[in-house]
């Protein structure tokens, strides 16, 4: 099993004059269930995103490490799985053009029964070669399960991984954190009771608003 | 390689969407009726012709290319790039659409001129084909680069050819001296200075283009 970490120091983050959060240190380990916490406009999805590298702090630093070897910033898009409110897929592509497309942009082969796996396991598999400007909103956020899931990450980062979820999907969503959680490293930022109920640790970014 | 599925990606979109295509085939349709019209039965120098050639070329590059991010960035799929490839795979591959389409047009601009201008007449064509495939390929990248910075941007559409102007100003000079020498006859050895800047100009914003992608790519 790889150990996989992502350490967070020092990390402040402002836009413009607004401070978003101050001083954040913090690290993540493979094998937990972390959640992120805090209300609406706190800061969840910015810190996140900082998380992934998606974009800079205003200062500190991120640091994933695997097997206690650090990985250089452009090639950690192959070792996180995102799931975002923010994450559009194609819609002029099928669900199966878009993750062959995906894949085959990662520099990876495309596993058409991996592939064909998750889309059963989230219930599209029917609709897979359906342009996916025809699915309804459930439907594309199951898909962005998969999406995250295909090039099987170390990391899973699910911003709001309910929204948009029927109860049928909640419960797929919990299956698969409860089952991943003994080999990766999930983080889930929230503000469901529920959906924080799943982490072990919880970051509450209300804390470190102050300057 | 990953470059290339990204290429092919574009190409498979812009097939199903066709965001671009129908915009650059439109305006030089449009563009060329009008210069017929404005001209009539007027006769019109060579040089005049070899300049409207690529005044074309310059504002077909503003209606097209910007599409390559700004499209990425109007249906929100710009995260999804990010977290798929690095941002030197991503420049390659929007890279490699820009040329291609470049390309396209600017074949379709200048078969459209040698049958509509009867002034238009190259007689050294080998000079020309260097100047139009260096010309093209630094058309390319610095519509790339320039796309990218103003993706980001909320008014898309007046900063593009606003930034693209001083950026492509010396390129499209060159180009001009280039396509009078080529219809006046000129050897590729006399033009060899022109050819010169026109490649350092391609090597220079290509270098550049690469170490401000990172930059411009992640916030």
């Amino acid at each position: 099993m790889t150990n996989y970490s992502i350490e967070v120091e020092n990390l402040v983050k402002f836009f413009g004059r607004r401070l978003i959060f101050n001083e954040i240190n913090f690290s993540f380990s493979s094998s937990h269930v972390y959640g992120i916490s805090g209300p609406n406009g706190s800061g969840k999805s910015t810190f996140v995103k900082i998380l992934s590298c998606l974009i800079s702090p205003t200062k500190g630093k991120v640091i994933h490490k695997k097997d206690e070897l650090i990985i250089e910033e452009e090639k950690l898009h192959n070792h996180i799985g995102f799931v975002s409110p923010y994450l559009f897929l194609y819609d002029e592509f099928t669900a199966e053009e878009n993750l062959k497309h995906f894949s085959k942009i990662r520099g990876k082969i495309f596993d058409n029964e991996f592939s064909n796996y998750l889309l059963q396991e989230f219930n599209l598999y029917e609709r897979k070669n359906d342009q996916i400007k025809g699915y309804s909103s459930g439907m594309k956020q199951r898909l962005k399960f998969v999406f995250a899931l295909l090039h099987n990450p170390e990391v899973l980062i699910f911003d709001e991984p309910t929204s948009n979820l029927d109860n049928k999907g909640k419960e797929k969503v919990y299956e698969i954190i409860l089952r991943m959680k003994k080999d990766k490293l999930i983080i889930i930022a929230s503000n469901e009771d529920t959906d924080l109920s799943y982490c072990e640790n919880i970051l509450e970014l209300e804390k470190y608003k102050t300057k | 390689m990953k470059a290339y599925s990204l290429y092919k990606k574009d190409w498979q979109s812009e097939l199903r969407t066709r965001y671009a295509i129908n915009a650059l085939s439109m305006f030089i349709l449009v563009t060329i009726s009008v210069i017929l019209f404005s001209i009539g039965s007027e006769k019109i120098t060579e040089y005049l012709t070899g300049g409207l050639l690529w005044v074309v070329i310059f504002f077909s590059a503003m209606s097209g290319l910007s599409r390559a991010f700004v499209s990425e960035e109007e249906r929100g799929t710009t995260l999804t790039l990010q977290l798929i490839a690095s941002p030197s795979t991503i420049f390659s591959g929007k890279l490699l659409f820009n040329i291609v389409l470049v390309f396209l047009m600017n074949i379709a601009i200048t078969i459209l001129f040698s049958i509509l201008f009867d002034s238009f007449i190259i007689k050294n064509i080998e000079l020309f084909l260097i100047a139009f495939l260096f010309g093209n390929i630094g058309i390319a990248i610095s519509s790339t680069i320039i796309a990218a910075i103003i993706s980001k941007a909320s008014s898309k559409g007046t900063l593009y050819p606003v930034l693209s102007f001083p950026i492509l100003l010396p390129l499209i000079l060159t180009l001009l001296e280039l396509t009078k020498f080529s219809m006046d006859g000129n050897s590729i050895e006399k033009s060899f200075v022109e050819i010169a800047v026109l490649i350092s100009y391609d090597v220079i914003m290509l270098t550049a283009s690469y170490l401000l992608f990172d930059f411009i790519w992640k916030d």
